[in-house]
């Protein structure tokens, strides 16, 4: 009861542009329409409805339907256990909405996350990079169209890749084809 | 004997930010660190990249990913069922867990959280409770082994053989358990198991006895670990902590205890919280945390309905043939129950469409799930709420104006495992 209350109080404040809430195994879900307005309507949410702790950041991608992309924010109360799901839809040609990094300092890790598997970018975020791929990588492998098996592409340069020093010296084992006699470091002159 | 709030706290917090701008005057070379993604501190493939001061940190880069499995895009490919075991390979020092969590969520989504039998549920709770003091068991080893107390590391690891021989004649694995499944488990305890727990019980409490003796009052352990990388009450809530450095920050959230599913809220347990958020007390929450976990687990020994042998045959998952295989001699002599097998083998469990979020007590923390369905045997899409991804984000925040030597007491005390965290 307590949810729906706090989802109304979100549907007073802000009107038409939230959607009237859904429930479903007893959370409310309401639904945003115009995604430039999210860090707003979160930091209202967290000021004044109470919802201090960022649960978690999702999103959906809705492949061949428009808008493409839906984010889901899951807000909680720690003191009186309330949860709301706020989501907003984003469309494909923009991929873009503002950063909610202001509000919960978690949302760093949780949106450069969101770029990295679905390629959402977010506006205000001070070090948007990829965060679980390494810097470089050219898809967004959660992404729909992405294949389970993966693209190949280019592994990143590892950090040391010059040879070791003691690689050609005199008492190194060289891997080759050639028998164990013809390998073993002791037989072989150093001009070789 | 003292408690934490008798020992005067200096500002820590405070401290930092002056050492900071003490350096600020000098006249030093700022060198870059990387440590990691191999180092023994990090528990995995942790990689931090330090910038130093002398032997002050000014900043502080964590880089996760190494282990970056696409466990997501995975999910999205297989039936609900299928990706049981790859929920053991997320925490892998508390699979049973994992498990636990994971099937719960998909029963949220199927509206039968609330219906399992409860032999199902003090089960559920007790693999769910063996798998805390045998992950704060080794967080806590680990730490005192990276701060030079490798003795504390042998007697942990002596109590975590004892959990993994547990686990293996429960589940018929040590390690990858796989052992819930979706409505209920994979089947029942096996003889003798109840008794082999009470005497483990009986035992890690006179280990956990002696590692306290080892630890908590000792001068080298709380000088080098008492307010060191203060997490403030606001900090923590900000940054999303879960689990005991949550509470170690002083915020009494416990999800066991505020959102109780299972059978949690019949049993009598506390929810240890810290004084003032540092190491130290991060390591006393996870102590108290393992006394509690054997308190929960004694009751559930006490009260398990059909007892330890389970005479009544109490059943053990939900009486619902189009969410839980048949027994297999029904499947070779009824039709029904044959369709019923063939459908869950083929398509998976049928889920209705919609969503839904069940965070889980984890040890580490609250591990989410975030599922979405379409209707039908596979997730549409789902979003793992990993703790230790979370937790590790406030690295950058409480990093900065420690000592280099500090670092892996800060991350023993944050315990943090990779598996989770790269998912």
């Amino acid at each position: 009861m307590l949810n729906l209350d706090l989802a109304n109080q979100l549907k007073a404040k802000f009107g038409d542009l939230i959607s009237e809430p859904a429930e479903f195994r007893g959370e409310i879900t309401v639904k945003l329409a115009d995604a430039e307005l999210i860090a707003e309507v979160c930091g209202f949410a967290k000021n004044k409805l109470g919802f201090e702790y960022l649960v978690d950041i999702s999103s959906l991608d809705n492949y061949g339907e428009d808008p493409r992309w839906t984010m889901v924010y899951e807000l909680r109360n720690l003191s009186t256990n309330a949860e709301l799901r706020i989501k907003t839809d984003v469309g494909e040609e923009k991929s873009e909405l503002p950063s909610v990094l202001g509000v919960w300092a978690t949302a760093n890790w949780h949106e450069r996350e969101v770029y990295d598997m679905m390629g959402i970018r977010f506006r205000g975020h001070p070090d948007l990079r990829r965060i679980l791929m390494w810097e470089g990588y050219p898809y967004f492998p959660l992404r729909k169209d992405f294949p389970l098996a993966g693209k190949p592409t280019n592994v990143p340069e590892v950090a040391f890749t010059e040879i070791t020093p003691m690689e050609g010296g005199p008492f190194v084992t060289l891997p080759s084809s050639g028998d164990a006699i013809s390998r073993e470091p002791r037989v072989r002159t150093p001009e070789e | 004997m003292a408690t934490v709030q008798d020992i005067a706290i200096p500002d820590s917090a405070a401290r930092n930010v002056q050492a900071l701008e003490d350096l600020q005057d000098m006249q030093g070379e700022k060198m870059v660190l990387n440590m990691g993604p191999s180092h023994p501190a990090t528990h995995g493939v942790l990689r931090i990249v330090l910038e130093l001061d002398g032997e002050m940190i000014t900043k502080a880069e964590p880089d996760v990913g190494f282990l970056h499995r696409g466990d997501e895009k995975i999910a999205e490919n297989m039936t609900y069922t299928q990706f049981i075991p790859y929920t053991d390979r997320l925490d892998y020092l508390a699979p049973l867990a994992s498990n636990v969590g994971y099937a719960l969520a998909v029963e949220k989504l199927l509206g039968i959280h609330d219906k399992l039998p409860l032999r199902c549920q003090h089960i559920r709770v007790m693999c769910a409770e063996l798998a805390r003091i045998s992950a704060h068991l080794l967080g806590l080893g680990a730490f005192a082994m990276d701060m030079g107390a490798v003795t504390v590391f042998l007697l942990t690891f002596t109590e975590r053989e004892k959990i993994y021989n547990l686990c293996e004649s429960l589940t018929g694995a040590r390690f990858t358990t796989s052992y819930t499944r979706i409505g209920g488990l994979s089947r029942d305890l096996p003889p003798g198991w109840v008794d082999q727990c009470r005497k483990f019980l009986a035992e890690v409490i006179i280990n956990i006895n002696e590692m306290e003796t080892l630890l908590t009052r000792n001068r080298i352990w709380v000088d080098r670990i008492r307010d060191l990388a203060v997490i403030s009450k606001e900090d923590a809530i900000s940054y999303g902590l879960s689990g005991p450095n949550l509470r170690g920050s002083g915020v009494e959230y416990d999800l066991r205890k505020n959102q109780p599913y299972l059978c949690y809220k019949d049993l009598d347990f506390d929810i240890p919280v810290g004084a003032t958020g540092d190491c130290y007390d991060r390591y006393l929450v996870r102590m108290e945390e393992m006394r509690q976990s054997v308190r929960i687990l004694h009751q559930c020994l006490d009260k398990i309905p059909g007892g330890a042998d389970n005479k009544s045959r109490e059943p053990i998952n939900v009486d619902d043939g189009k969410i839980v295989l048949p027994p297999k001699q029904k499947v070779m002599s009824s039709m029904e129950e044959l369709i019923h097998q063939f459908m869950l083998v083929t398509e998976g469990v049928n889920c209705p469409p919609g969503e839904t979020y069940f965070g889980h007590e984890n040890p580490k923390g609250e591990l989410g799930f975030y599922i979405n369905s379409k209707g039908g045997g596979v997730p549409y899409r789902m979003k793992i709420r990993s703790p230790s991804f979370v937790n590790l984000s406030i690295i950058p925040k409480i990093f900065p104006g420690c000592m280099m030597s500090d670092t892996v007491a800060i991350l023993g005390s944050l315990d943090f495992v990779m598996g989770e965290c790269d998912r």
